[in-house]
């Protein structure tokens, strides 16, 4: 599974989880109005970690907060890149 | 009673300068505090509630202040109820502060059957002076106790205000406008509300429902120079595609440890702000504010003596001085300091190149985005599960909440480790707790360490 695909997949398995409601989801749309709060946001990092081996807001030198869906996973996308890259 | 040099807020707030442009901004409501001062706005119920201990549990944050304002002085005692208190915790509260008024803007409580001997609702008009004898108003804060009951901490105003530097006269100075994300029914936003009533500046709050982009966008419109909140607050403000909107000069952190990473984002996105971190708690008052943008705080604190007092033993950091709590009012034998005046913050900190840096807390307390979470009462939800034999919750990192709770949970014998029976004590969790104390992950464990004294094995995190 790619990355997109595994983190849209458990935006909506944690928005679920936690009764969030999700909204019509496009790269341009602010994370904090996915439906997703910042307890959700914090859980689907984790699990995110646990799916994809890596939690890129720890990893990076730059500290960076994603603003839309695009960047955050963009955020992932880059880092995924540079451990293939790496290893 | 009254010490002849404490005087009540709203005394205090009489000789206040520039009233005429100084307000109160809230979602739906604003006030001017020259309106404040000229007159009461509650002279249809005040009077009825002198020498009462007084419940505020009003929902609009601009209308909770006023009551402060009101009440302080007035009141023998008023209890500063959060906007998200849940209603199963009203009873307790009201029995055990001997609550006999409540002020309330909501309904539901009496629906409930929540109340009082005496039940008034805010208002916001200020009408002619009340005069009153003063008496020393006990201020009650909430915080999270280890049964999931909040414990009730007394304080006076004089404590709560022993940190705030009042600048004499300051019409030289720039324009101060405060803003907070925190509830000022919190020890945190209590400091920013009453800050800003006591200094020369306006205050910005914002409403319980109202979504964070329409509250930076008041910040923005109200030309915020001063603001304060969690650095989880803060993460999720720096999330918003309306960050920029606000041009702080100063930034504040509190209620949970301010990490390098929140630091610097603030520093880069902020670069105008001068960005400070200060260690509170409700129980000790407010002990320092760190203002060298790293993480920790210097050695150096600890000698300099003045208003506070600091000591590091057994690995925790430990504090005397005028601001902290008088006392419980329920449930808690044990005294808030020890019998030198220095209260145990349970914070474990390390000392590393002459700086401080913080490990977590002694008592494995959970702090998720600035909400306590304590194992004991999410392991004693936990354990209920009748196919669980025993568990342990501790914290994990997260980047956004600093915190988010984990548990290991030790089934009884013969049971199937399966995804579904996971899903089934989170659920179950789910039904009992408030959300921020839901474990987020469950690992099944062989076993659980047990120590000596017959207690499970907590790391710090």
């Amino acid at each position: 599974m790619s990355v997109r695909s595994t983190i849209i997949s458990q935006i909506q398995e944690v928005a679920k989880e936690q009764n969030n409601k999700l909204a019509a989801l496009t790269d341009d749309t602010p994370l904090l109005e996915s439906g997703l709060d910042s307890l959700a946001i914090a859980i689907l990092v984790a699990r995110l970690e646990e799916a994809l081996g890596f939690d890129p807001f720890t990893l990076s030198d730059d500290i960076y907060y994603p603003v839309t869906l695009g960047d955050f996973i963009r955020f992932y996308e880059d880092v995924a890149k540079s451990r293939k890259v790496a290893s | 009673m009254l010490p002849s040099h404490v005087k009540s807020l709203r005394d205090r707030l009489a000789g206040a300068s520039n009233c005429q442009e100084r307000y109160l901004y809230g979602a739906a409501l604003s006030v001017r505090l020259a309106d404040v001062q000229a007159g009461t706005s509650a002279s249809s119920w005040l009077s009825s509630l002198s020498g009462r201990s007084v419940l505020i549990a009003i929902r609009d944050q601009v209308a909770a202040a006023l009551a402060l304002i009101e009440l302080d002085g007035v009141a023998r005692r008023i209890i500063l109820c959060p906007a998200d208190l849940p209603y199963e915790h009203f009873p307790s509260v009201i029995a055990s502060a001997e609550v006999d008024a409540i002020v309330s803007d909501n309904d539901d409580l009496k629906r409930r059957g929540i109340g009082a001997e005496l039940h008034v609702s805010p208002t916001c008009v200020p009408a002619q002076h009340l005069s009153s004898e003063n008496q020393a108003t006990e201020w009650v804060i909430l915080t999270s106790g280890t049964t999931g009951t909040p414990k009730l901490l007394i304080h006076s105003l004089s404590g709560l205000t022993a940190a705030i530097k009042v600048e004499a006269n300051s019409a030289s100075d720039a324009r101060v406008v405060w803003g907070t994300f925190y509830d000022i029914r919190r020890y945190g936003g209590l400091q920013i509300f009453l800050r800003a009533i006591l200094g020369t500046g306006s205050l910005v709050l914002s409403s319980a429902d109202e979504p964070l982009a329409d509250f930076l966008v008041r910040l923005g419109t109200h030309g915020v120079t001063h603001l304060s909140g969690t650095p989880s607050h803060w993460r999720r403000a720096l999330m918003s595609p309306l960050a920029h909107e606000i041009k702080p000069r100063y930034v504040r952190l509190s209620g949970e440890i301010a990490d390098q990473g929140i630091l610097d984002s603030l520093r880069s996105f902020y670069p105008q702000a001068q960005i400070g971190h200060a260690y509170a708690s409700t129980e000790a008052g407010v002990a320092f504010e760190v203002a060298d943008g790293l993480e920790g705080f210097p050695a150096n604190i600890l000698s300099t003596g003045g208003r506070v007092e600091l000591k590091v033993e057994d690995g925790s950091l430990r504090i005397r001085s005028a601001g902290i709590a008088v006392g419980y009012l329920n449930g808690e034998t044990s005294s808030i300091a020890d019998t030198e005046g220095f209260v145990d913050t349970g914070d474990i900190v390390q000392l590393r190149d002459a700086r401080y840096y913080f490990l977590g807390r002694k008592s494995g307390v959970i702090n998720v985005g600035g909400l306590k979470v304590h194992p004991e009462e999410v392991e004693a939800a936990i354990n209920r599960h009748p196919k669980v034999r025993a568990s342990l919750v501790r914290a994990r990192k997260s980047p956004i909440t600093g915190s988010i709770v984990v548990a290991d949970v030790l089934l009884k014998d013969g049971t199937d480790q399966d995804t579904a029976l996971r899903q089934e004590i989170v659920q179950f969790c789910q039904e009992r707790l408030a959300r921020h104390k839901v474990p987020t992950a469950i690992q099944f464990v062989p076993n659980l360490n047990v120590s000596a004294t017959g207690k499970l094995t907590r790391h710090n995190a």
